[in-house]
């Protein structure tokens, strides 16, 4: 299981499990749409907390569900960065299209 | 310069073998004892470029990627990715960043990725017979 969803008072949190690449994206986006097109939540939550990788295909991840949250008006929050899925978060300038949690400290 | 050490693997251009691209070419370079910074920047490279063989290069068939690592003295690591796929038409405009030919899900980065991440990246291409990328890092020596 790639992906664990819970849904709470308009927020869609989808914590995101293993290394995302283009193979493994398809299956979390799968996952994310199918909740988020029936749900339509104000909020949809990344975490990336249990994340050890990503390439560019996560970005790719993160536009699509902005692109998809659009639709109703809803918005993007990404959480649990490492240093490592920072740079590549900072890199595409996606502060831009979505909120971005820190880590504190 | 002759190289210290290298590998070469190869593997078909099924999407389940990204991982396995990059994790071999990562655990091969690992013997130049890198930061974990610069050891994933190099894998993140490397799965861009294994990516736009498989996505791209053999957008409509199966075939091979090929992965040649070197390593030489002085912690400098030169991987390069080819395939044998269909070739890139325009590499200026394959390198732009935010242009893709992959689809709403693709970000268009894969490129602006690889030379972020690398030290210089070196793409050669022929239409109808392939595409080489060439990564090359040089790795710091621990602190």
């Amino acid at each position: 299981m790639r992906v664990q969803l819970s849904y709470k008072e308009g927020v869609l949190t989808a914590r995101l499990f293993g290394e995302i690449d283009h193979h493994s994206a398809r299956e979390m986006r799968e996952a994310i749409d199918d909740t988020a097109q029936k749900l339509r939540p104000y909020c949809l939550r990344l975490d990336f907390s249990g994340v050890p990788f990503m390439d560019s295909s996560g970005i790719g991840l993160v536009l699509g569900r902005v692109r998809l949250c659009g639709f109703w008006r809803g918005h993007v929050t990404l959480c649990g960065l490492s240093q490592n899925l920072a740079k590549m978060v900072d890199l595409a300038g996606i502060a831009s299209v979505a909120a971005i949690e820190r880590r504190a400290g | 310069m002759k190289a210290v050490n290298q590998a070469q693997i190869s593997f078909s251009s099924n999407s389940v073998n990204e991982s396995f691209g990059r994790a071999a070419t990562a655990a091969f370079l690992s013997q130049l004892d890198p930061t974990v910074a610069d050891l994933t920047d190099m894998k993140t490279a490397v799965s861009e470029a294994v990516t736009n063989a498989i996505v791209h290069g053999y957008k409509d068939r199966m075939g091979t990627v090929y992965i040649t690592a070197k390593i030489f003295e002085g912690g400098k690591a030169v991987v390069r990715v080819r395939d044998k796929g269909c070739g890139i038409p325009d590499i200026g405009q394959a390198m732009e960043p935010l242009f893709t030919t992959g689809g709403e899900e693709r970000a268009g980065l894969g490129f602006a990725v690889m030379q972020s991440f690398c030290d210089s990246v070196r793409v050669t291409s022929a239409v109808g017979k392939g595409t080489s990328v060439t990564l090359t890092k040089y790795f710091a020596p621990k602190e």
